[in-house]
């Protein structure tokens, strides 16, 4: 298996990175080279293995529902590229 | 006052020989003379250092004692630490202050430890060599040609050429033991939950683990003391019985059984490594260890399965950095999504982009299975080795890493030879294991060696115990470069 330029390109998008002709072409070959050292992984028999997901088999905790957060808006919204009226400001998405 | 170990500044300063901003001055010196060469830190702010020193000779002039109180400690810049630029090694987050405190930052505060200054790291901690950080590349005190590792590479820099007593890292695959390997230096990697990841800028959530860094194992053993504890804002931490983790560093080491597998001394690993490992086990048999030969059949998987796990889980992650919330925001875009793209494209380096495009790939339709499941089900047999093996020894012993620090930019324009760097390290963290590396001599080129020793879950104390007795019989801890 292995990633064409237009796979490449594909994937950057759906992690939202922009990539131009040559960047594409360089990951191409280390995105290549690393999925060789994954594909070591298939030659094993997984058949009734349990998937482990966690270093720990622990219960999540619950808590009870309520407010903990004190209201820290202002200096949240202090690190934020553009912020106005206490909202984020992002480009129109509705026309 | 440099080459002094935590107990001993500790002694200084309750016996009021010295105090914390005496210290804080002292070290401050060394690293406004260093830093320019070693490019260790990232950020140091002297009036924040000092006021957070007068802050805790005030608080023994109260009355108050405490085992570090007053003793100062540098922290990865990927922990968030109020009112300190943040940058976890990446031009995404170059001016984010920090409006919180991670808890392994509350804990060294109210421990009343001044903190010197934000140590350079891998950009989020994704690196063997500390060559991917946006803030430039670390040198390693002991040869300036090669790398301290990574990706905690400017802590363990840092605390090689003694400009702090010790300092805070991480390790997801093995970035405390790695670097603490090639400078010469004790690092600890808890068991996984030990440390709260609460304000740890996350990389892989299932594997990320905060640890001690520091000249010695009982250094490391004071430090462990500060930073573990459970809290409730981390859904994974532990919650358990507080311990001292010195409380057995003195105990004798007969009867020990130390396990060495065959895969930690095959193909791949340096023939002065080896030595030096050898010669160290050799040293524990002097000390009334015995050795059991075992075998840990699927370390060889371990690299694999790392890389699909924890890219899988940094791409994930590293969703959140948007130029929205905070960091970086691209200066000129047309819409939503160019603006995210463009952003995502300044902001994150090659090395990160490598790593989200692997994990969203390994994620995506049709592949979860084939690479994810597959992955999640290896990591239970690699689990398992470890179980097999902690029924036969007390610990796992074998190198840290297969090579001393190698030149900079030995492998840097080869990811996969880089990855291969961590392959004695990796499989702990699958497992979530505590693993330590202690420094046990020099290779060929006269740069420092590590021993990796792997315990079974929450067996720091007696890891601690074990690298200590070696400490109390070799000095090779003791050794610092000339600077």
């Amino acid at each position: 298996m292995s990633l064409s330029i237009d796979d490449v390109k594909r994937i950057a998008h759906l992690a939202r990175i922009r990539v131009d002709a040559e960047e594409a072409a360089r990951y191409q070959a280390q995105l290549n080279g690393i999925l060789g050292l994954i594909e070591q992984m298939q030659a094993v028999d997984t058949a009734g293995i349990e998937p482990m997901a966690h270093a720990c088999d622990v219960q999540q905790r619950l808590r009870e529902d309520t407010v903990t957060e004190t209201d820290r808006r202002e200096a949240f919204q202090a690190v934020a590229p553009q912020a106005e009226a206490g909202l984020y400001l992002v480009p129109k998405v509705i026309e | 006052m440099q080459h002094a170990s935590l107990k001993r500044l500790a002694t200084l300063l309750a016996d009021g020989k010295a105090s914390s901003v005496e210290l804080c001055q002292d070290y401050l010196e060394r690293i406004e003379r260093l830093n320019p060469h070693l490019n260790a830190f990232i950020s140091v702010d002297r009036a924040r250092t000092l006021a957070e020193a007068r802050a805790a000779d005030a608080r023994r002039a109260a009355g108050e004692t405490g085992p570090l109180l007053g003793v100062p400690i540098a922290h990865k810049d990927i922990f968030c630490a109020e009112g300190w630029r943040t940058t976890c090694g990446s031009r995404m987050l170059a001016d984010f202050v920090s409006p919180y405190d991670a808890h392994v930052i509350e804990r060294c505060k109210a421990a009343g430890m001044p903190c010197l200054g934000k140590t350079n790291m891998d950009e989020f901690a994704m690196g063997s060599s500390n060559e991917t950080s946006y803030f430039g590349l670390v040198k390693n005190p002991w040869d300036e040609r090669a790398v301290p590792g990574g990706s905690s590479g400017g802590s363990a820099a840092a605390v090689a050429a003694r400009m702090c007593p010790a300092a805070t890292g991480t390790d997801t695959g093995g970035s405390i033991r790695q670097p603490a390997a090639m400078t010469g230096i004790t690092g600890l990697k808890p068991s996984y939950g030990l440390v709260s990841r609460y304000g740890m800028i996350a990389f892989a959530s299932s594997l990320d683990q905060g640890g001690p860094m520091a000249p010695s194992a009982e250094d490391c053993a004071l430090l462990m003391n500060v930073m573990a504890g459970f809290d409730a804002r981390d859904s994974t931490s532990l919650e358990r019985e507080p311990e001292d983790y010195s409380r057995d560093l003195d105990k004798p080491l007969d009867g020990l059984r130390i396990g060495l597998p065959r895969e930690y001394f095959g193909a791949g690993l340096a023939a002065d490594v080896g030595r030096a490992v050898e010669a160290a086990i050799a040293e524990y048999r002097r000390l009334g260890a015995e050795t059991v030969e075992l075998s840990l059949p699927n370390t060889r998987l371990s690299v694999p399965v790392y890389y699909v796990l924890a890219p899988a889980e940094a791409s994930s992650n590293l969703s959140r950095y948007d130029g929205v919330r905070y960091g970086h925001r691209a200066a000129e875009y047309a819409d939503l999504t160019d603006m995210y793209e463009r952003t995502r494209a300044e902001g994150f380096g090659a090395e990160v982009k490598r790593r989200i495009m692997i994990g969203t790939y390994v994620l995506s339709h049709g592949y979860y299975d084939a690479y994810y499941l597959q992955a999640q089900k290896l990591r239970r047999l690699i689990a398992q080795d470890f179980a097999e093996a902690f029924r036969r020894c007390d610990v796992i012993m074998g190198p840290t890493a297969p090579t001393t620090a190698f030149d900079l930019g030995a492998k840097r324009a080869d990811p996969v030879q880089m990855y291969l760097s961590d392959i004695y390290t990796i499989a702990v963290n699958l497992a979530g294991l505590p693993g330590m590396s202690v420094p046990c001599g020099f290779g060929e080129d006269g740069r420092p060696v590590g021993l990796q020793i792997i315990g079974d879950y929450f067996s720091e104390a007696r890891l601690l115990n074990v690298a200590h007795q070696y400490q109390l019989a070799t000095d090779w801890h003791a050794r610092a470069p000339v600077l």
